[in-house]
């Protein structure tokens, strides 16, 4: 879906829902997962329609995520860090995740 | 009343006088509802959406009894909006908690309630005292500093602002005629009717019912009524929608059939509806957080705060005019707890002219006399 346009320079090794994702030292989450092709990263609360990161400037909400075990932290404000679990979150958040 | 728009002008659109809208109309009256505009200071949209019995009365033993009856109610009251509207709002009766933090505030709720199931004349109902390991097999997540709780299984709650609207669309669809933005300036009894006053014309019906919340304070002496308010500010902290954790209503906490968790019980003496101290909901997220730990990261997406309707005794309100035969008041704190018996009980005795004082002679305003002469 998306391609980087110039080389990825050094890179951090993060996990998503499990799976190793390759990133560039800076990148968001929310731009990680579009990098390595990820086609949605949460389902909203009433529907459960899939969501994707949307705005990329923290406005949305639409990139919530679950990350290193806390729910619904916006993917697009939060730098990507070595050994990052990043987990989709399906529906509502748990609360105490 | 011949000639008459209306058989019955109801002013105040919020959910006593919706409530007391559809009644009178299942009456088989053509009513007319008054109603302020958007930017009505309405307790309507900003109230925290209980359906509560237990504390209720302690002062006026009859106001336990009146608040039972429409808990008792409320089950049929919202299957019948069901049926007429497609409307689910969502009324759940699992019993409600009043969490203590303390032995010191344990203790003074056991008080409070052996004062109240004291009194002379009091309805009898279960109210319980329970520690905390009472409390934890039927709350599973409080914390450690919860030492223990009360609880009464006829507490409930509801989707409050469904409610608001399902009431509406019921009104409509009965064929109540609502009235926006037509604040009533002044009301006159002339020829055997009312003549209500607003900036879009006079409207005229064979009866009045005041149902304008704190404004009943204004417009009840223009028929010979009263209604001393005391208003006061409450806020409310709302949380993202969660998975469902709390099978149970807390009187400050709460969680939505939508999944959102109200946090909210403050009161300040205020009637500005606009502004919102800050200290009030920190404090009350701080509670909330120690009544319930898992909320500690829980993201809040709303803060409000609402105008209570308050009488100066915190009791209801239900008087007929003497000077003004026809005109009625009605005033209370709990528009939700008390939206059954205003739908089911009060409006079927404006629409026969004359309130049932068996039921609602404890509320006449005549008590906030000294040389009240009954």
């Amino acid at each position: 879906m998306f391609k980087r346009t110039d080389d990825i320079g050094e890179t951090i090794t993060l996990k998503v829902d499990g799976k190793p994702v390759r990133a560039r030292t800076g990148d968001t989450v929310a731009a990680a997962m579009l990098a390595a092709g990820v086609d949605h990263c949460r389902t909203t609360p009433v529907t459960g329609a899939p969501r994707a990161p949307y705005c990329l400037m923290g406005v949305c909400f639409d990139c919530l995520v679950t990350i290193d075990g806390v729910g619904s932290r916006q993917g697009c404000l939060v730098p990507v860090r070595e050994g990052m679990a990043v987990e989709t979150q399906i529906g509502r958040r748990e609360a105490g995740r | 009343m011949a000639g008459s728009d209306y058989d019955v002008a109801v002013v105040g659109g919020g959910l006593v006088g919706a409530a007391t809208c559809w009644g009178l109309a299942r009456e088989g009256l053509k009513v007319a509802l008054l109603d302020e505009g958007d930017r009505a200071v309405r307790a309507s949209r900003g109230n925290f959406a209980l359906v509560w019995v237990q504390s209720k009365g302690l002062g006026l033993a009859a106001y336990a009894g009146w608040t039972i009856r429409s808990s008792n109610a409320w089950r049929g009251f919202a299957d019948l909006l069901k049926q007429e509207t497609g409307l689910d709002v969502c009324f759940q009766r699992p019993g409600g908690f009043h969490l203590c933090l303390s032995e010191k505030e344990l203790e003074a709720r056991a008080n409070n309630l052996r004062r109240l199931h004291g009194q002379p004349g009091i309805v009898e109902y279960r109210t319980e005292m329970l520690d905390h390991g009472q409390v934890a097999k039927m709350l599973p997540d409080i914390g450690p500093e919860v030492v223990g709780a009360s609880y009464c299984p006829l507490d409930g709650h509801v989707n409050s602002l469904r409610l608001f609207r399902t009431l509406h669309a019921a009104i409509n669809a009965r064929g109540v005629t609502y009235l926006p933005s037509h604040r009533v300036e002044n009301i006159a009894k002339e020829g055997g009717e009312f003549r209500l006053a607003t900036a879009h014309g006079e409207i005229r019906a064979g009866k009045v019912a005041l149902a304008a919340g704190n404004a009943n304070m204004r417009l009840a002496p223009m028929v010979g009524l009263e209604a001393p308010m005391r208003p006061e500010r409450g806020q409310i902290v709302v949380t993202e929608r969660l998975r469902p954790f709390l099978n149970y209503p807390v009187v400050t906490l709460r969680q939505t059939d939508e999944g959102t968790v109200m946090i909210g019980d403050s009161k300040e003496e205020s009637t500005d509806p606009t502004g919102l101290t800050l200290g009030v909901s920190a404090t009350e997220a701080e509670r909330a957080v120690r009544q319930f730990p898992l909320l500690r990261n829980v993201n809040v997406v709303r803060t409000w705060s609402a105008i209570r309707v308050m009488t100066q005794d915190g009791f209801p309100i239900y008087d007929e005019s003497e000077s003004h035969p026809g005109a009625f008041v009605l005033c209370c704190h709990s528009g939700v707890t008390l939206c059954a018996n205003h739908a089911l009980t009060v409006a079927p005795m404006i629409a026969r002219g004359a309130l049932d004082t068996s039921l609602v002679a404890p509320f006449s305003a005549r008590r906030f006399h000294v040389q009240a002469d009954g």
